[in-house]
């Protein structure tokens, strides 16, 4: 028999391997990206294929997303009020909640569940496809798989998240009204008024518009990716389906960062 | 007749070889073809293959001994080493992606589990090669699918989800999507796996007669040895990615090859090992 390899050479061995995968599985993603976008045309000639998935992705994750959107905002509005109050300026409430969630809590808390809820069963519902030959059946079939299959789930999932983040401020502002004024008794025109002048529309909102966007075409590129390269069998989907949730929450935490770098820099004025 | 492996596989006498089963109009020809994943594992070496119109040929061999490539390379999913594959006399390398989808567009195939869109009804799975490739009116659509489905006995289960179907109708629903578009070619891979005898006989019999109801011209990769030599016309033999023998029912039947005897005997050693080689027992455990 031939003697062992040293520790060493095996663990460079094993990095170079791995090195070398990721760059292979990099350049597999950027050709599955540039097909994909190729085959959009054929997914938007088609609007009923997007719609059935923008049911799946956006409509189905609708209780979750408004849920936690609510109670984040009431939360937002408790935490608020402690240090509010310490300093005589109860009547910002309004700013603090509306600002925080559409600057940053509304994308990314909404990118997040959006991850977790609709990109891992975008994920799953490929490789199973893929596990199942369905795909490959398709590609027989002279359909490509990537025009009918995952190009619709793409674009469902880049149209459904912003759309999500919008709605999770949305309920988010209303839970801090409801905390804010219902509950601790601020003042119902202060909590409003002072939001409406200081919430920029392009500063504040459509920045926070531009990260959903942003955050919904990362999501989404990594679900249909990951099911589509994920290995046909059962732990090959499961591990896809993990891999799914969390390189989307560090895609969106690395992201958001880069993001706000950019887009605040001290006042709309 | 059946061909030993010398004569069957290597050399100019290959092309005699072919001879019978290539008795008539070829349609689909592997001339010297080889594949492998990687350099090292070749998974076909070689192989010679004809497949005349209108006939139902089988490629037999043992699980994991390149039988699917075969077919896999007749879809253009992958593209072979070395060689040639033709089918209609056009080369399935040489194909650009529109030729290709034309290609595929006269090619049926049966996966080894059906394969049936989970997410759609059965009416809807015979519908989608329809829907996709044609501009026919719904109700002519509708007409034909359940012409489709008539034809495997299974025209009451249009509204049912594959998930509702026992897994012989399930290879019968995709047996119908497969022949939607009255394909010039079927490929089934392992069409009997898993099936209780009676569905077995059903499908076996359903692939024998629609071959010769349409006019199909088949491809039937299979280890149902017993099934096969009631349905096909001729059988290829394939062990370690080589055609190691091949003749038609009565010559396979007779065959004092010991492949072909191991294979149709179910013999557990012969030329097929039952060992995966390995170090001999002793130095195994010294």
């Amino acid at each position: 028999m031939s003697a062992p390899e040293p520790i060493i050479a095996r663990v460079l061995s094993r990095l170079g391997a791995a090195t070398l995968d990721a760059i292979a599985r990099l350049g597999f993603a950027t050709r599955f990206f540039i097909a994909m976008v190729k085959q959009s045309g054929t997914a938007f000639s088609r609007p009923q294929l997007i719609a059935r998935e923008i049911y799946q992705a956006g409509v189905l994750s609708l209780i979750i997303v408004l849920m936690s959107g609510l109670f984040v905002g009431m939360v937002l509005a408790l935490q608020g009020y402690e240090t509010l109050v310490r300093f005589g300026a109860t009547e910002s409430m309004g700013v603090l909640v509306a600002l925080s969630l559409v600057r940053e809590l509304g994308p990314v808390v909404a990118g997040l569940l959006f991850a977790s809820r609709a990109g891992s069963a975008m994920t799953a519902e490929i490789g199973l496809m893929k596990t199942t030959e369905q795909l490959a059946a398709m590609e027989v079939m002279a359909v490509d798989p990537i025009a009918r299959v995952v190009a619709p789930r793409f674009w469902g999932g880049v149209i459904s998240l912003p759309l999500l983040a919008a709605l999770f401020s949305t309920l988010g502002i209303y839970g801090g009204y409801l905390v804010g004024v219902r509950l601790i008794g601020i003042d119902v025109g202060a909590f409003w008024g002072q939001m409406q002048a200081a919430v920029d529309w392009r500063y504040d909102v459509l920045n926070g518009v531009i990260k959903s966007i942003v955050f919904a075409f990362a999501v989404s590129l990594i679900a249909v990716f990951e099911g589509y390269d994920a290995k046909p069998t059962a732990e090959g989907v499961s591990a896809a389906t993990t891999r799914t949730v969390v390189t989307s929450a560090l895609a969106i935490l690395a992201l958001d960062f880069v993001l706000t770098v950019f887009m605040f820099r001290g006042g709309p004025h | 007749m059946v061909m030993s492996p010398s004569t069957a596989v290597d050399g100019p006498s290959s092309s005699a070889s072919i001879a019978p089963a290539a008795s008539g109009d070829a349609l689909v020809t592997l001339r010297d073809v080889s594949f492998g994943y990687t350099r090292e594992r070749q998974i076909l070496s070689g192989v010679n293959l004809t497949v005349p119109r209108g006939k139902l040929v089988a490629v037999m061999g043992g699980s994991g001994c390149g039988k699917t490539t075969i077919l896999r390379l007749l879809c253009g999913q992958i593209r072979a080493s070395s060689g040639e594959v033709l089918v209609a006399g056009e080369s399935v390398a040489a194909m650009n992606r529109e030729q290709m989808y034309a290609h595929r567009r006269r090619l049926g195939m049966l996966f080894q589990f059906g394969a049936l869109f989970t997410d759609m009804t059965v009416f809807d799975n015979i519908a989608f090669p329809m829907h996709e490739h044609t501009d026919l009116p719904e109700d002519i659509i509708r007409d034909l699918v359940l012409m489709k489905l008539n034809a495997v006995g299974l025209r009451g289960t249009a509204e049912l989800k594959p998930s509702e179907l026992s897994g012989g109708m399930a290879r019968r629903v995709a047996l119908a999507r497969t022949i939607a578009l009255d394909p010039q070619i079927v490929l089934y891979d392992e069409p009997f796996a898993g099936l209780d005898p009676i569905s077995l006989s059903v499908v076996g019999q359903l692939i024998r007669r629609l071959n010769d109801a349409l006019g199909m011209t088949s491809i039937l990769v299979t280890h149902d040895i017993a099934e096969s030599l009631k349905i096909v016309d001729y059988i290829y033999f394939i062990s370690e990615g080589r055609v190691v023998a091949q003749g038609d029912v009565a010559g396979i039947r007779a065959s004092t090859d010991p492949f072909v005897r191991q294979f149709v005997d179910g013999e557990p050693d012969g030329p097929v090992h039952f060992h995966y080689p390995a170090p001999a027992l002793a130095e195994a455990f010294s």
